[in-house]
């Protein structure tokens, strides 16, 4: 069905139709309108769900834990503070190998108060074991979150899967958005050591150092399968949807010169800074990195590459710049731009194209260069 | 009343000996059964279960995060209950898991009206790291953090609990194995969440001497220290050993001396916890007597 929606209600469809068993969440700013929507279909009964409101984000994590291990589906949204609240618990999904899937809407971190767009959050979450996708549209967000389901749940992976979407950039602009039947694309879940109180097990038990780095090892062997799996519902969603993604998304990028990788809207943005560039002769792409973990390999042979990041990593560098840079083993121009929702446009995107100087990292706006 | 012979905790556990939460659990699990499964955050009991692949449990067990046990059973209670399954879902805490970090999760998972059974294991500190102070930690006592006898009263989780207006709560101590198996299986036939508080002695912790656990247990009860009741919808009742007890309470000195804890602990202290206990008593029996 084709319909306007902003990215927030976007997520809270995809949910209705993935149809988990138990919603445990606590409201923030960007992401209130995605619980209320979905406290709304449980209330109503269009949702079958249990809707849990819990009093904290760490409780929202232990109860999807909770509610996990006993083989069911479980979905939560959070963002920014609230992220970094359930951190601890972020780190026991993963590590309890529960397909726990969650949206996180990108709010930059306080002090200062700020509830506008970043990355952050998310990216502190980065090393939890959790799979990471990056939407730059609401109908993408809306995909992504379909497709989380199943990447999560296969037995290759068994791993939560985060899917972002930029605080206010997505969450609440409205776009088209085509929902679809979901069918037998999401399959009933099969958890394998879900609890059983007739095959009584130890979840969590105190763990010695050897098998304790045996089960660290098993979360990276998973995090290498999830390449496949990630790829083939993907395929599956396009055969049986018709919308294709990839690790990344490439535009013009085949004969491009100079490519600039983003995430999120300023990845969707770059794409019309790319159109400005060929019009004035710059042979330029745009590579938008969709997943940050499993983090893809990257096609960017002779190219040079202009890294744009929405946060930080104090002491060192641009989150993203330092993956790619480290990814192609050579330099790229790495900008900083976008923190706590700082307008970037397409304008802007293009002058940081026609200014690269590769080996220089700026912060746009702050310093001189851009 | 027969208890059964089935034991869900195996013999020869990591537990220090004389250990009040081993002979806690073994009642608990006797009167909860077999489809059980017991949350447990960070506690002596996350030790007391050995270490991977062996488990000292014959029930599934699910270690979580300190504060977090409350809000992990909240999940598990509303997936068991979407597919339809009784099991009982119990949250296994200490006095650190509960009375502070866990608190929080506590009260949500209260208010929220969860089906699930609190039981926390109190034995006055943080055992599991050496006995560091607790909010559950008397006045006096010495911990490896109050090093000259705690200055704050042991903060009234079961005044907060009670404020929840929980279907059922109890206090308990296996010194009472009898009482405390009849309390647990009392709490598992109310729907929603339930707390039973058990005063668990901890001989190393207390320092006392390990065969004395269930002794210190009842000169808790015989002092008025620690008062066992039920309080069903709100109604209070005290239990037999406390209705006993109370007619003629033991000196509080004869629950006192014989721990290392309260060594050297001064007179004001002691008319002070004095003060403390009688205002507890007073207001439970009138609490009892508006029936």
């Amino acid at each position: 069905m084709k319909t306007i929606a902003t990215g927030n209600k976007a997520v809270a469809e995809a949910v209705q139709q993935a149809r988990p068993a138990v919603i445990a969440a606590y409201p923030i700013t960007p992401q209130t309108a995605i619980i209320e929507q979905i406290a709304k279909a449980v209330s109503s009964g269009t949702l079958n769900s249990r809707f849990i409101s819990v009093e904290s984000e760490h409780s929202a994590m232990a109860a999807c834990i909770g509610a996990s291990l006993t083989g069911v589906r479980t979905f939560t949204a959070t963002s920014s503070q609230g992220l970094l609240y359930m951190h601890e618990m972020t780190n026991w999904a993963a590590g309890s190998r529960l397909p726990i899937v969650m949206a996180n809407v990108n709010r930059a971190v306080a002090p200062g108060w700020n509830i506008w767009a970043d990355h952050t959050d998310a990216l502190q979450e980065r090393d939890t074991g959790w799979l990471q996708v990056y939407a730059g549209s609401v109908q993408e967000a809306y995909d992504a979150v379909l497709m989380a389901f199943p990447i999560a749940e296969h037995e290759d992976v068994l791993l939560p899967v985060m899917v972002n979407l930029d605080g206010f950039a997505l969450s609440h602009i409205f776009q088209p958005l085509e929902t679809v039947e979901v069918g037998d694309f999401i399959a009933p879940l099969h958890l394998p050591h879900a609890i059983d109180t007739r095959d009584p097990a130890g979840y969590g038990v105190l763990t010695g150092p050897e098998s304790y780095f045996k089960f660290r090892w098993d979360i990276e062997r998973s995090m290498r399968d999830s390449v496949n799996v990630i790829q083939s519902v993907q395929e599956d969603f396009s055969r049986r949807f018709g919308r294709s993604y990839g690790f990344t998304e490439d535009y013009l990028c085949s004969d491009a010169e100079v490519v600039v990788m983003a995430m999120g809207t300023l990845g969707k943005e770059a794409e019309i800074a790319v159109d400005l560039l060929r019009v004035e002769g710059i042979k330029a792409g745009s590579m938008r990195l969709r997943w940050l973990r499993p983090f893809p390999e990257l096609n960017l042979a002779g190219r040079e590459v202009v890294v744009i990041d929405r946060s930080y990593s104090f002491g060192f560098g641009g989150v993203l710049a330092t993956s790619v840079r480290s990814r192609i083993k050579r330099e790229v121009y790495s900008v900083i731009a976008g923190l706590g929702g700082q307008e970037v446009s397409y304008e802007d995107i293009a002058g940081f194209v026609r200014r690269r100087c590769i080996g220089r990292e700026d912060w746009f706006g702050v310093n001189g260069h851009v | 009343m027969k208890i059964p012979e089935e034991e869900y905790l195996l013999k020869c556990t990591a537990a220090c000996a004389g250990c009040s939460d081993s002979l806690t659990l073994r009642y608990v699990l006797k009167a909860a059964g077999p489809d059980t499964v017991l949350v447990v955050p960070a506690c002596c009991t996350s030790v007391i279960q050995g270490a991977y692949p062996y488990t000292a449990f014959n029930l599934p067990v699910v270690n979580i995060a300190f504060a977090a046990a409350a809000a992990c059973a909240s999940g598990m209670s509303e997936a068991l209950r979407a597919l339809g399954r009784k099991t009982h879902v119990i949250v296994y805490a200490g006095d650190g898991g509960t009375l502070d970090i866990g608190i929080q999760s506590l009260s949500g998972a209260f208010e929220r009206g969860t089906d699930f059974l609190y039981i926390c294991y109190d034995n006055e500190a943080y055992g599991n790291t050496g006995m560091q102070r607790s909010g559950g930690t008397p006045l006096g006592a010495r911990t490896t953090t109050t090093p000259m006898g705690k200055r704050h009263q042991k903060k009234d989780i079961d005044a907060i609990v009670a404020a929840h207006d929980p279907p059922f709560m109890a206090t308990a101590c296996p010194a009472y194995p009898r009482d405390l198996f009849q309390k647990v299986r009392n709490a598992l036939t109310f729907r929603g969440p339930s707390f039973i508080h058990v005063l668990a002695p901890c001989p190393p912790g207390w320092r006392f001497p390990p065969e004395k656990s269930v002794e210190m247990g009842k000169l808790a009860v015989k002092t008025g220290m620690w008062v066992l009741y039920e309080r069903r919808h709100g109604k209070l009742s005290l239990s037999a050993p406390s209705k006993t007890a109370l007619k003629n309470p033991a000196p509080l000195e004869e629950y006192l001396s014989p721990q290392g804890r309260f060594e050297g602990m001064d007179g004001a202290d002691i008319e002070a916890l004095k003060r403390h206990i009688s205002e507890n008593l007073l207001k439970l029996a009138s609490e009892e007597a508006k029936g």
